[in-house]
């Protein structure tokens, strides 16, 4: 495998780790204010995602960092490109993050509800605007012949990003609402359970509105990337299965088929652009590919060999901190948040 | 304003307000560990409750550099694609190495920190506030590598136009790095050292019951910041001396020296200037000291802006290559003063604490309150004074910074972005400070029962 398509793979690495494990953050702190009903409820809620969710987000920054490093021209046009997008996002994260932190520092309840709207706003925005950029990375956009992006943020709202959005949006919160039904005490777990069944249809639904869509306008049902053989139809069948895994006595079996439709259609949307990274609508010879947006050779080597090294360590602890948090939350426990 | 000029006050002034926080979590995550590794040792009751009390603080101030944080990471592709697309190649590795080896490293930590009290044996809970406070400065040092490159390109060449990676170990070596990151680290733990010192010295003044809670506190705080705002003197030194030969027309224009200096070079302590005319009305000078200075011997001249100018002109083409004077001198003076300041405060107040006088000097404690201000003001200055007076260069010799804005992003979206993301961090910063107050004031003995909800309003008791 050539320098760049290791990068492109761990790119896609990053990528997954951030949707999966930030996916489930995203949906619980759209629950927060959804499903907790008293104070105490809404710590509790809070608390199960209390320990994990700062190091999930990091998953998205060297995201961010990696593609600066592998793909200089990847970086510099998905970010000046999707500009608006992509600040609407940060705006969102920070919201998000200072909301956890300072929602529990005062008694008022005006001053929690609040913040709780914070964590709603600031968790329901993110899998929006990533929803859009996936729609709009699989149609293509506007790009000249100096790699830069020519539309407006308006360019970016079609109906099959706009659809993309809304099925990520419920994905997460399904994927949030099967966590919690994992993690949060007995009563709210249980309502958790019924917000899953019910979000559950609703996002089958957007989901395979998205795929149906993508026969008609995504870039790769006119040359495909690499053939993604059966991933995409697991990807599917596994969100078809949450239906019949609720009802059962295992419920880590319905998380794992969300982690699995996310970590499946993650893959499937990497493959599908591949060797493209951004597609040009003006000309395809315009696009962006793997190999001119890439760094050279000597940089990329230099970064395999660190993240080879420190990689396994990173996986290594954040997997012994999901250990140590391992038991359900109980209301019996002391918060920090 | 043009869209260079927008460019950059949006990314200086996103930048000194994250930077407002680093240095306190740097600082504050090595106190908080040094103050938790003693808690074990001693096991009193009022040192686990000061212990307490900072990690909130530390934490209120955490949450805030965090998230200002990831802005960070994104905009050099939003605001600076012709800069990413240039220099990605060298400048994105550290940044890349950064989120993986030390991100991952102090977020999956503190969340430990903060939940894992009664999860982990004592010697693992210190150990994960160590590690965050390894993490922290690994980002730094990853950063700076970074930032190094931008002052002292190494280690590259360039193809096709763009700055390529040729020896990742020069980076790493880069000898602007060495003097820049000791000097960061070092000032980065006297803030923390000032942050306690100063919080503990409040208590000690005012609530004559915790006096004896917070002496340890302000007694290693003032240790920290003594040792470390020496180390910081001495560093910056060694910075200035490299930055006559790295950057010179930087230096000229942190002297305002507008002509080569005599043999015997002095330094204004103040000087007034018209920058347009070149024009000094008023100076104050000590003989000698710039020479000392700059070579560490009382003779020696040093280069003035008009001969710089000119021999920049013949090295890099015709252009104007003359940073700012006015801000660059004066942020370097500031940050001197005010780096004074702290030095003299902070040994000063570790001597009155050794002699057991500190408790009994109240207005010495006043002043050490004030001085949690005096880190974050030299910490600011010292960042206008480097950033500003690289300029008009983004990457020193490469690349200016007007050629490095994104060409296709429209000025009234960096409008909005700009101004949504001030009004963000403005209203964060008030709430922050607030907070900070308030837990201030509630003292180490603050508990749960401060903070639960009231009875009325929305919340009933579960």
């Amino acid at each position: 495998m050539s320098l760049p398509a290791i990068w492109f793979v761990l790119i896609a690495v990053l990528f997954v780790g951030y949707f999966v494990l930030e996916g489930f953050d995203y949906g619980v702190g759209m629950l927060v204010p959804l499903l907790g009903r008293t104070d105490q409820e809404r710590r509790a809620i809070i608390a199960t995602i209390g320990p994990v969710w700062d190091a999930n987000e990091v998953w998205l920054i060297t995201a961010g960092g990696a593609l600066f490093a592998a793909f200089p021209n990847w970086y510099a046009t998905l970010f000046s490109g999707f500009y608006l997008g992509l600040a609407l996002l940060l705006a969102a994260l920070i919201v998000r993050g200072v909301a956890l932190e300072f929602r529990s520092k005062g008694a008022r309840p005006e001053w929690r509800t609040r913040w709780d709207a914070m964590i709603f706003i600031g968790s329901a925005i993110p899998p929006i605007v990533w929803g859009l950029a996936m729609g709009n990375l699989l149609h293509g956009v506007p790009i000249n012949q100096h790699m830069d992006y020519v539309g407006n943020f308006l360019t970016l709202l079609n109906p099959y990003a706009i659809v993309g959005a809304l099925a990520t949006l419920l994905l997460f919160l399904l994927h949030g609402a099967l966590y919690l039904d994992l993690k949060a005490p007995e009563e709210l777990a249980r309502r958790a359970h019924k917000v899953a069944y019910k979000s559950g249809r609703l996002a089958t639904l957007m989901y395979f509105a998205f795929v149906v869509m993508s026969y008609f306008y995504a870039h790769f049902v006119h040359k495909l990337g690499v053939d993604p053989g059966p991933i995409p139809v697991l990807a599917g069948l596994s969100i078809i299965a949450v239906r019949f895994l609720l009802p059962g006595r295992h419920r880590e079996w319905a998380f794992f088929a969300t982690s699995l439709t996310i970590v499946l259609s993650t893959i499937s949307v990497f493959l599908a652009l591949f060797p493209h990274v951004m597609i040009s609508t003006l000309n395809p010879r315009w696009s962006l590919t793997i190999y001119n947006a890439a760094s050279n050779p000597y940089s990329l080597r230099v970064m395999t060999i660190i993240a080879v090294t420190v990689l396994p360590f990173v996986l290594a602890y954040q997997a012994w901190t999901y250990w140590v948090f391992r038991k359900r939350v109980s209301f019996k426990d002391t918060w920090h948040y | 304003m043009s869209d260079v000029g927008l460019a950059r006050l949006q990314f200086g002034t996103m930048t000194i307000y994250h930077f407002l926080f680093v240095p306190i979590t740097i600082g504050m995550a090595f106190m908080i560990a040094i103050l938790e590794t003693r808690y074990w040792k001693t096991r009193r009751a009022e040192d686990r409750k000061v212990l307490d009390f900072f990690g909130r603080l530390f934490l209120i101030n955490f949450a805030v550099g965090v998230v200002t944080g990831i802005l960070q990471e994104f905009q050099f592709g939003m605001n600076w694609s012709n800069y990413s697309r240039f220099v990605g190649d060298v400048f994105g590795a550290p940044l890349a190495v950064e989120a993986l080896a030390a991100f991952f490293l102090e977020s999956t930590f503190i969340g430990i920190w903060i939940f894992g009290w009664d999860r982990l044996s004592p010697r693992l809970h210190a150990w994960s506030m160590w590690l965050v406070a390894i993490g922290t400065s690994l980002s730094a040092f990853w950063i700076l590598t970074a930032n190094s490159f931008m002052q002292e390109p190494v280690g590259y060449k360039l193809i096709k136009g763009r700055a390529a990676m040729t020896n990742f170990f020069a980076l790493l070596g880069n000898p602007q790095l060495w003097v820049e990151f000791p000097h960061v680290e070092a000032a980065a733990l006297t803030t923390g050292g000032f942050f306690v010192a100063a919080i503990s010295a409040h208590f000690i003044r005012t609530r004559q019951k915790y006096r004896d809670w917070f002496m340890p506190a302000a007694t290693i705080g003032l240790l920290v910041s003594a040792v470390g705002s020496i180390l910081v003197v001495i560093m910056g030194h060694d910075q200035a001396q490299h930055l006559i030969f790295a950057q010179p027309m930087k230096m000229a224009a942190s002297e305002a020296l507008w002509y080569n200096s005599g043999l015997h070079a002095s330094w204004s302590i103040v000087s007034f200037f018209n920058p347009v005319t070149r024009h000094t009305w008023f100076s104050i000078r000590i003989p000698y000291m710039l020479s000392i200075l700059a070579y560490n011997r009382l003779t020696g001249q040093v280069r003035g802006i008009s001969t710089l100018q000119h021999l920049y002109a013949h090295r890099y083409g015709p252009g104007y290559y003359v940073p700012p004077v006015m801000v660059t001198y004066w942020s370097f003076r500031f940050m001197i003063l005010i780096g004074t300041v702290m030095a003299v405060v902070a040994v000063w107040g570790l001597w009155l604490a050794r002699s057991h006088r500190l408790a009994g000097s109240p207005r010495f404690l006043k002043l050490m309150t004030w001085s949690i201000l005096f880190p974050s003001l030299a910490n600011i200055a010292g960042w206008v004074m480097t950033e500003v007076g690289r300029q008009p260069w983004i990457v020193f010799g490469l690349q200016k910074t007007v050629n490095g804005v994104s060409p296709t992003v429209p000025i009234y979206e960096v409008a909005i972005t700009f101004i949504t993301f001030s009004l963000l961090y403005l209203i964060m910063g008030i709430i922050e400070v607030g907070l900070v107050l308030k837990f201030v004031r509630l003292g180490p003995e603050a508990s749960e029962e401060h903070l639960d909800p009231s009875e009325d309003g929305i919340f009933q008791p579960h």
